[in-house]
């Protein structure tokens, strides 16, 4: 019996350490291009609005999936949260999470959509890329 | 007067741990957190510098130099059919990276070309985004025999996107 509990504590321990509840900025839906220049930052962003892009130009925001034409109404929401934190939209970081086959013209309407909403910084994510993959 | 003690044999037995319940548990926890686990891979984020539509007032500032146009044009399918920068071709991306390094040169800090250089990125609009994010890589900087990053171009923009074909 002992054994058996030495290792199956040791199990519980190395799934709990390696546990990751950070993973709602992500979506199954969007496979990131990748990059040898994608590290981590060390410092997190002050701001982040996540924005997902698919691979058929659909935008999910929040969990919400929509069109571009009605992305708008959900950044002027994300503006009145900021608005509320008493912080300025310069602060606020957009996050492009965009599928690797999504067209480039719809990454830079998404940007063009945000930037008539007033947002300025911007921030193209991409999945380090490890040798040997 | 007397104290009788409880039935004497069970004392001398000790405390008997319930293993029964605890593996219960034990399990339990190990499922969760078998149903839970995902590897999880690392991102980072390339910043671009998008001011707004209305350009600010004022006489541009005499330091900056214009940006670097790479132009990007897509095949059919939405792959990369051709890398421009300056009228120059570009076959691959190792040769545009080899390009920025002779612009940029050694030199670093504040007011050096490396700091002051700007890229713009005139992109097709039914090119894959992978390949954006290639070039990007490809004039921001490279990772040195050491693992280090050495950094080339910060500022990176788009043009205006053009109109799908």
């Amino acid at each position: 019996m002992t054994p058996m509990i030495d290792m199956t504590f040791q199990l519980i321990a190395f799934f709990m350490v390696l546990i990751n509840f950070t993973q709602s900025e992500q979506n199954e839906k969007v496979q990131l291009p990748d990059s040898e220049l994608a590290k981590p930052p060390e410092v997190p962003l002050e701001f982040p609005i996540t924005l997902h892009l698919t691979q058929e130009g659909r935008v999910i925001i929040g969990g919400q999936e929509t069109g571009l034409e009605g992305l708008s109404p959900y950044l002027v929401k994300e503006k009145q949260v900021l608005q509320l934190k008493g912080q300025s939209i310069s602060d606020a970081t957009i996050v492009i999470r965009a599928h690797k086959a999504a067209a480039t013209g719809k990454v830079q309407e998404l940007i063009k959509v945000c930037q008539e909403n007033s947002f300025e910084k911007f921030a193209l994510r991409a999945k380090e890329y490890v040798k040997g993959n | 007067m007397k104290v009788r003690r409880n039935a004497g044999a069970s004392e001398d037995k000790g405390v008997e741990i319930q293993m029964t319940p605890m593996i219960d548990i034990v399990f339990q926890l190990l499922i969760f957190f078998i149903m839970t686990f995902k590897i999880v891979s690392m991102e980072g984020d390339f910043n671009i510098r998008m001011p707004l539509a209305a350009p600010r007032e004022g006489l541009p500032d005499d330091e900056q130099i214009p940006p670097m146009k790479v132009r990007l044009q897509a095949q059919a399918n939405g792959d990369l059919a051709s890398i421009k920068l300056n009228e120059k071709s570009f076959g691959t991306m190792e040769e545009l990276r080899g390009y920025i390094m002779q612009l940029i040169g050694t030199e670093r800090g504040p007011g050096s070309i490396q700091d002051t250089a700007e890229v713009e990125l005139d992109c097709d609009y039914n090119l894959n985004y992978e390949n954006v994010i290639n070039v990007i890589t490809a004039v921001s900087g490279y990772v040195d025999r050491d693992d280090n990053i050495v950094k080339l171009v910060e500022k990176i923009k788009f043009s205006p996107p053009r109109k799908p074909a």
